[in-house]
């Protein structure tokens, strides 16, 4: 217990580098011990799979070969990451075709594949669920008292398969910030699409989903979102000035990442927190945050 | 005036085979059970933007209407969210589906020109298949530079403040065990 392997992805050492900043910081205030999962590899996103499904699954395939090798489970703050991890083991359970091609592949590399031997879980989860609320509640000295959070899974991190939350209306982030002292704001976007890459692609779509979430929480009054994917996190704020002027609409809302909010609340320097990568500045929202 | 000639299709000009080449994916077993309830159109996020509603695509596949289906921009608009996914009552994974539909696409080369997404999957499996990591950075310009470089000009404001907020990270980043995951390429596909 208490030790994993850390499954950074290729985003938070680029566009979500206040995630691993953060998380890092968390996990050491909370005890927890974790390290690189060792030479990992893309997990192959949700790019991939459009192209060649065998190659999809054999990328995640070889990270789950490493943490078996480790004996460890795998911490994925990356919804894609950790929907594509945990779609290779499913799939891989469902159809002994695929498990048997993942095996052969591995042994050629002088590795194993099982895929059920290690656990692949989401920080979120393994906080609330492994961790324990209460555990983090004894380790509060800086509550987020007055902050109207509104919490955003996105859909990678509940579906396809949900294993700790519902898949349309999860509670464990909602149930976090509460234990922060927050005051939680409920509303039904949770696991709306954030647009993924389409922002990107097709941005008069993709802006239009971003507009939405956006609209929603500022008709709630939140003064920050808290994320859980780095995809979400980044098309609500990168994106937020660009709808702004398409929408011809202020927002101005912080888009946090759920272990910076945890790691104000357990009173940790905002500097460690990575608060200088944010596009939006938290500024005011950083000042309610005092001791207790 | 309406036009009608392209709303008929006699059942010679149908691809037979459409159907049974989809039921085969992984995910794809269910596919003959779809009651045509609209779940998946009703709780999809992006349908309201799509040319054929996803319930539509599955009636499509099933009947064999595979150039209609292959060319048509849902599948390229399907961000892969899965709620369909989910909720479907035949337990169909549309989700699935919807990949090996491009997956199709691509191999017979029927989407759009300069269209990004497909671009997108393509520039981004070329990249991981080399070095097992992407770097986002060399990547959006890629796919750019493909699509359309007034385009690329366009995003230079969100470009600046991810520079500004030191997000974008130019080092390009690779594992360093490649043969190792060359090998395992090689052994699933038969080529690397």
């Amino acid at each position: 217990m208490n030790n994993y392997l850390y499954y950074p992805g290729c985003s938070l050492k680029g566009t979500g580098i206040q995630y691993e900043k953060s998380l890092l910081a968390c996990l050491k205030a909370l005890d927890i011990n974790v390290e690189e999962l060792p030479d990992w590899n893309c997990c192959g996103a949700t790019s991939y799979m459009s192209v060649n499904e065998k190659s999809a699954f054999g990328m995640a395939a070889r990270n789950i070969s490493i943490a078996e090798r480790e004996g460890k489970d795998v911490l994925a703050p990356c919804s894609a990451c950790y929907m594509v991890l945990n779609k290779a083991v499913h799939y891989a359970n469902e159809y002994p075709d695929l498990k048997c091609s993942l095996k052969k592949a591995m042994n050629a590399v002088n590795m194993d594949f099982d895929g059920n031997k290690q656990e692949i879980i989401h920080p979120l989860h393994m906080m609330v669920y492994q961790y324990g609320l209460e555990n983090i509640e004894a380790k509060v000295t800086n509550p987020l008292k007055g902050m109207k959070i509104f919490p955003y899974y996105g859909c990678l991190i509940a579906r396809p398969q949900a294993r700790y939350d519902d898949a349309t209306y999860p509670v464990s982030m909602d149930m976090l910030m509460g234990t922060l002292g927050a005051d939680v704001v409920d509303h039904t976007l949770k696991t709306r699409c954030c647009g993924g890459t389409i922002t990107g692609t097709i941005s008069e779509v993709g802006l239009r989903m971003v507009y939405i979430l956006l609209k929603e929480a500022k008709k709630k009054g939140a003064e920050a979102i808290a994320t859980i994917c780095p995809l979400c996190q980044f098309n609500l704020e990168a994106y937020q000035k660009k709808v702004e002027k398409v929408y011809n609409e202020k927002f101005d809302i912080p888009v946090l990442y759920f272990t910076q909010l945890l790691g104000l609340a357990l009173g940790l320097d905002e500097k460690c927190l990575g608060f200088g990568h944010q596009i939006i500045s938290p500024r005011k929202l950083l000042t309610k945050n005092q001791p207790l | 005036m309406i036009d009608l000639s392209r709303k008929v299709k006699y059942q010679e000009e149908l691809d037979k085979n459409f159907l049974s080449e989809m039921e085969s994916i992984d995910g794809g077993e269910n596919l003959r059970n779809c009651i045509q309830c609209g779940t998946c159109s009703g709780i999809c996020p992006m349908s309201i933007y799509m040319d054929i509603p996803p319930r539509k695509i599955i009636a499509m596949v099933k009947e064999g209407f595979k150039e209609e289906v292959l060319t048509s921009f849902t599948i390229w608009l399907c961000a892969s969210c899965y709620a369909c996914s989910v909720h479907c009552p035949e337990q169909i994974q549309i989700t699935d589906i919807m990949y090996a539909l491009k997956r199709k696409a691509i191999e017979e080369k029927v989407y759009p020109k300069r269209f990004p997404i497909p671009i997108l999957s393509r520039e981004f499996f070329k990249m991981v298949i080399k070095r097992g990591r992407n770097s986002e950075f060399r990547l959006i310009i890629k796919v750019w530079l493909k699509v359309s470089i007034a385009k690329m000009l366009s995003m230079t404001s969100l470009g600046w403040d991810l520079i500004r907020t030191k997000r974008l990270s130019l080092r390009s980043d690779r594992i360093k065990n490649h043969k190792e995951l060359a090998i395992i390429m090689k052994n699933l596909n038969g080529t690397s």
